[in-house]
This record gives C-alpha cells, structure tokens and sequence, in this order.
C-alpha cells in the first residue's frame, strides 16, 4: 500500500496516456469505417474485397504490428504513434463490416418509406439508414473499444509507458500492488468505455427506449 | 536490409535458439493449450447447445474475458504460481492457462450457436424418420454446427498464436524470444525478423483454416453456410447485451 501512495502521480498519467491510446484509434476508426463500411454496402464486389482485407489484417498479432509499422511509417519504436495506427488498423477492420452489416440490416420498409417522405440520397442515408444502424455499430464499437483497452497493455514489452507498463514492474519487483492496480484500472476503463457507448446509443436511438429493455 | 539479412543469417537458422526451433516452440505451446480448449469448450458447447442452459453465464465470462489484459493475467498467475510450484512448471502453467482462457469462449460460442442455429428443417426431418435426441444431435446438428465451430476454432487459433508470444516475457521459449530478445539488446532486425515470423504464422493457419472448411464441413451444408455466414459470424463477434 505504500508503493500506491508514493506512485499515485505516475499512476494517472499511465491512465491519462492509457486513456488517449484506447479513445483516439476508437475513434479514428469509427470515422473512417463509416464511409468504408458504407462503399461495402452500397457495393456488394467492393464488400467481398474489404471484408477479406479487413480480415487479414486483424489477423496479423498486435505485438508484430507494433514493431513492422515503425519500418513502414518512418517512426521510432518507442512512438505512441505506432499503437494508435495499429490500433485505428484494428478498429477499422472489425467496424467496417459491422457497418455494412449494420446498413444491410435496416428494414426495406423504412428505407421505402422514408423514400415515399422524400429523403434522396445522402440525406436518407444520413437521416434515416444511419440512425437505424446505430444499434448495430455500437455493438461492434463495444468489442472493439474493450479489445483495445486490452491489447494497448501488449506496449509495455516494447516499453511504452501506459498501465501495461505496472504488470511488467509488478513481475520485475514480484509485486502484486502495482500488478492488480494495473489490472484492476484496465477493467475499469473498459466498464466506462463501455457503459458509455451504451449510454450513446440509448441517446440516439430515443425511439428504441421502450423496446430495449436488456 | 538489415531485415533481410537477420533471415538469411546462417547462424538464426540453426541451434536451439534458430528460427525453427523457435517456431517448433511457438506451435508447441500453441497446440497444447488448443488442445485443453478444445477438451473443455467442446463438451461444455454441445451441453449449453444442446439444453439451453447456461447461455447467459458463458456470453458474461466471454464479455468480462475481453477486459482482462492476457499480459496482465500471465504475470498474475506466474506470482501466484511462484512460491507453489516448483521447475519450469511456474513458467509454463500461467503462459498455458493464459492461453487457454484465450481460446475457450471462441469455440465454445461457435460450438453452441452452431447447434441452435442448425436447420429446423433438418432437424425436423431427422425427428420425422424416428431419429432420437441423442441421434439427432450426433448425426445432424453436430454436422451443421461445424461451419461455426470451426470458425471458432480459427478464431481461437489465431488469438493463441499471437499471444504465445508472451511466453518469452516469462522466460521461456517460442517467437516472442526474438522480439524481447531484440528489445533487449537494441536489435530491431531480430525484433523485426521474430514479429514477421509471428505474423507470417498466423496468416498460413488463417489460410489452412479456410481450406480445411472447405474439405471438412458436408457438401450439403455450404450453401447454406455461405448464405448465412455473415449474420452468424457477426453474432460470435458481437457480446451479448448485459
């Protein structure tokens, strides 16, 4: 308990770095799937190619990707930069096929309907087919947010510092301590994350509150 | 260059520390705890499926697994395991059962949404001929789950054969020796050569396990498992609703 109270400073700022490099590849691959996860919708030759590609690449092991991309983006391999690529990559290709599913999955009725109404084009897409997908991509938002407070923990064999790096000094130090806080800190993060993508789709998807009883 | 160079190195190709060895290692590991996944999520699959019971608690431990960080759990158990179990054992358990935690709700989801989703059709077919339960399940619902379960199987693969690397954090063998051996002594292209290695690995078994669907599951079936596989697949990746 000791070793708490003397670190309490290096312990949020591995939560705050921890925090950055979970949340902005979420997000960055969000943005970019959406259009993606569009053109493979909208395409069905182009859906095969980017499920298959997306596929492949969430086969490649974080660990590996961590240490290849530096080669390709020019980068040292102790730059934060590398994780949030690597990350974003994996993001992007779980969210792109969940969009698609996510678009493929609205009612025939409600696309014609809203075409009877006089939505055309983009802003059906964006005012009708979207909102309806939502329950959809913030399911596959979960997994990817909570895979990613997880995996971002693989950087601390490389020694980039966020709260992976309490279980490598728990092992050198053989301390339970730093080990369970830094557990125990990765949970919770991923609880928040979660619950606040629930709490997102809940607030725009109002019309679904009384059905969405789970 | 340097990069090519580590691989063409005679000497990284030979001893107990060579590329092959070290690949031999990274498999051994990860055929061992595939196989107790396989030993514990099967049965326990074809229960869940078969009865229905259970569901819920499997979907919440897959769920709560996700958050756990496998690295965070290796040294956990390796702490644990310390001041009981003596010789390399301390070593290689937690990298194991890591492993092993890693691989089960994969199959085990594959294993049981197969069953329940197996064509009503069939399944009311083969009750009609005077098939009973236990047949049913062995003759038919089992043969229309293996899309799912070897999708899972594959999913479970893959996980265990980019977290293997770990092994090497604890001190043992297998493809992550080159990485954090590389770490180590400052040597990108060995760091480099092992997660190539790693990567490489992991996209041939995606392939073989593409093809061994093709050969494995019935004639019969890949219509429908093509038609269908896109809900379905999304349904293993998606958690359950808390």
């Amino acid at each position: 308990m000791n070793w708490l109270s003397s670190n309490i400073d290096r312990i949020v700022s591995l939560t705050i770095s921890h925090t950055w490099l979970t949340l902005v590849p979420t997000v960055l691959g969000l943005i970019i799937a959406l259009p993606l996860g569009w053109w493979a919708h909208r395409f069905k030759r182009g859906q095969a190619a980017i499920v298959g590609t997306a596929a492949l690449l969430y086969t490649i092991p974080s660990l590996a990707l961590f240490i290849l991309l530096p080669t390709i983006l020019g980068t040292k391999i102790l730059d934060p930069i590398n994780i949030v690529v690597a990350l974003t990559l994996y993001t992007l290709a779980l969210l792109v096929r969940v969009v698609a599913d996510g678009l493929d999955s609205v009612p025939h009725d409600t696309v014609a309907a809203a075409e009877a109404m006089g939505y055309r084009g983009w802003q059906r897409l964006l005012l009708v087919e979207l909102p309806v997908a939502v329950p959809v991509i913030a399911a596959g938002l979960r997994v990817a947010v909570v895979s990613n407070v997880s995996i971002v923990t693989m950087a601390a064999l490389l020694g980039i510092p966020q709260l992976g790096s309490l279980f490598t000094q728990g092992f050198q130090l053989r301390l339970y301590v730093p080990l369970i806080t830094g557990i125990a800190l990765c949970v919770v993060l991923a609880v928040i994350f979660d619950g606040l993508i629930i709490w997102c789709n809940r607030l725009l998807t109002p019309w679904r509150q009384r059905t969405v009883t789970s | 260059m340097n990069i090519v160079s580590w691989f063409t190195a005679p000497e990284n190709w030979t001893g107990s520390g060579g590329i092959p060895a070290q690949i031999g290692y990274h498999l051994l590991y990860s055929a061992v705890a595939l196989l107790v996944a396989l030993v514990i999520a099967v049965p326990l699959g074809i229960f869940i499926g078969y009865t229905g019971r259970g569901e819920a608690l499997v979907a919440g431990f897959a769920n709560a697994l996700r958050a756990l960080p496998s690295l965070g759990l290796l040294v956990l158990l390796f702490l644990i395991f310390a001041p009981v179990v003596a010789g390399k054992l301390v070593y290689l358990l937690p990298t194991i059962i890591v492993l092993v935690l890693l691989a089960v709700p994969p199959i085990l989801t594959g294993t049981y949404t197969g069953i329940q989703n197996a064509d009503p059709d069939a399944v009311g077919a083969a009750r009609g001929m005077g098939f009973t339960k236990p047949q049913i399940l062995m003759r038919v619902q089992l043969p229309c789950a293996l899309p799912l379960m070897i999708s899972g199987v594959r999913s479970s693969t893959l996980q265990i054969i980019s977290t293997a690397t770990i092994a090497a954090y604890l001190g043992l063998q297998g493809l992550g020796r080159f990485i954090l051996d590389g770490r180590a002594q400052s040597d990108f292209s060995q760091m480099a050569g092992g997660a190539i290695l790693v990567a490489v690995l992991a996209i041939l078994l995606e392939l073989s396990f593409a093809w061994l669907g093709r050969v494995v599951v019935s004639p019969g079936l890949r219509r429908t498992a093509a038609k269908s596989s896109s809900p379905i697949s999304t349904t293993v990746l998606e958690p359950a609703t808390p």
